[in-house]
């Protein structure tokens, strides 16, 4: 008796539970996100070009300003300036000093292949009277440099898949499993450094890593792993400058 | 002496049951009718009725966490938080609130990235 019981108010208060669940609305919503950066002392942009390194495949300097400077034209106030990218190699290796016979340094520096080969560059973000010079070049804009990192990378580890499986009675089902896989793919890290052309100092900078892991089989060209891991920060980075609206859902309850 | 508080007790707990229903239900008109405005895109109108909503039962999860979103619509990423939490913590086990907070603490986390100077 005391187990029906119990079983006739466990069931009511599944009811009750649903009923009193049932009350919810599902709304689309837009979350005004604010610029990181005051940028409305500036009417342009001089996408400067990067300090970039890694994998041979991916001109990082050149594909980054590129992309950078496409998508600020649709998705910025700013005016983006139209310039050739600036040899930041070689003014970084104007200051210190070097051996005479060394070779001719370029953007993409094929000695750069990890983060510890870009540190003898970095003095150059900081130098206040390089950047000053390019900002009176190109009439006190908001200059946009940094560094691009885009190396290989792999990793085996065990991956959780779905399986479809059918049972003895022919029932469709799916079981998650549990494989070990070898898995190739690439790693992008930008820096992105934000320079007052006016003044030729440091506003802003954002570091951002993104990875991308494919099956060990699976040939995925480079580039479209770069642009792969560059859609992803792209909003972020865009967000640093202009208003953002991030579209979505949520659930109004009574 | 221990009866005379018992009887007292007893009062407290008959009149404040009816009294905490009484909240509930007003507050209940407040956030139904700003669930209704908000779904005609008044989101101002809405935040005041969920407002109020609050003042009156403190308690209502529904409330916080439909104050919540209206907050993060209206971009104030900060009190949205505080209303998320809120709702959450009255409403631990409530699956849309979870829900509705992971999808805000995507958003906000990006606005509060800690590697950028």
């Amino acid at each position: 008796m005391t187990g029906r019981l119990a079983k006739i108010a466990s069931s009511l208060v599944a009811v009750f539970w649903i009923a009193g669940c049932s009350n919810y609305y599902e709304i689309p919503i837009e979350t005004p996100i604010k610029p990181k950066l005051d940028v409305s002392a500036f009417q342009r942009v001089l996408i400067a070009g990067f300090i970039a390194g890694g994998t041979d495949d991916v001109d990082g300097n050149v594909e980054t300003t590129r992309l950078i400077r496409s998508q600020l034209r649709t998705k910025s106030d700013l005016r983006v300036i139209d310039a050739d990218v600036l040899p930041l190699m070689e003014a970084a290796n104007e200051d210190k000093p070097a051996p005479a016979e060394a070779a001719p340094a370029t953007a993409r520096d094929p000695a750069i292949k990890d983060d510890k080969d870009l540190e003898p560059y970095e003095h150059l973000f900081a130098d206040v009277n390089y950047w000053k010079k390019i900002g009176e070049e190109y009439q006190n804009p908001l200059i946009v440099t940094g560094t691009v990192m885009f190396t290989p990378s792999s990793r085996s580890g065990f991956v959780q898949r779905e399986q479809e499986v059918f049972t003895a009675t022919g029932q469709r089902r799916v079981v998650p499993v549990r494989t070990y896989q070898e898995r190739k793919g690439y790693r992008l890290k930008p820096k992105f450094i934000f320079i007052d052309g006016r003044t030729g100092t440091t506003l802003h900078s954002e570091t951002f890593t993104e990875e991308v892991l494919y099956n060990a089989n699976q040939a995925t060209p480079a580039l479209s792993s770069y642009f792969e891991l560059m859609d992803r920060l792209l909003p972020s980075f865009l967000s640093t400058l202009s208003s953002q609206k991030i579209k979505g859902t949520r659930v109004l309850l009574q | 002496m221990r009866l005379h508080f018992l009887l007292v007790a007893v009062l407290l707990g008959a009149t404040a049951a009816p009294m905490a229903a009484d909240a509930r239900s007003d507050a209940k008109k407040q956030v139904e009718f700003g669930v209704n405005v908000a779904q005609r895109g008044l989101w101002r109108e809405a935040i005041y009725r969920w407002e109020r909503a609050v003042q009156i039962d403190p308690t209502y999860a529904a409330a916080q966490n439909n104050l919540a979103i209206a907050y993060e619509h209206e971009g104030d990423l900060e009190k949205a938080r505080v209303a998320y939490e809120k709702a959450l913590e009255l409403e631990p086990n409530n699956a849309f609130i979870k829900q509705n907070y992971e999808l805000f603490k995507e958003i906000n986390d990006r606005t509060t990235r800690k590697d950028s100077q």
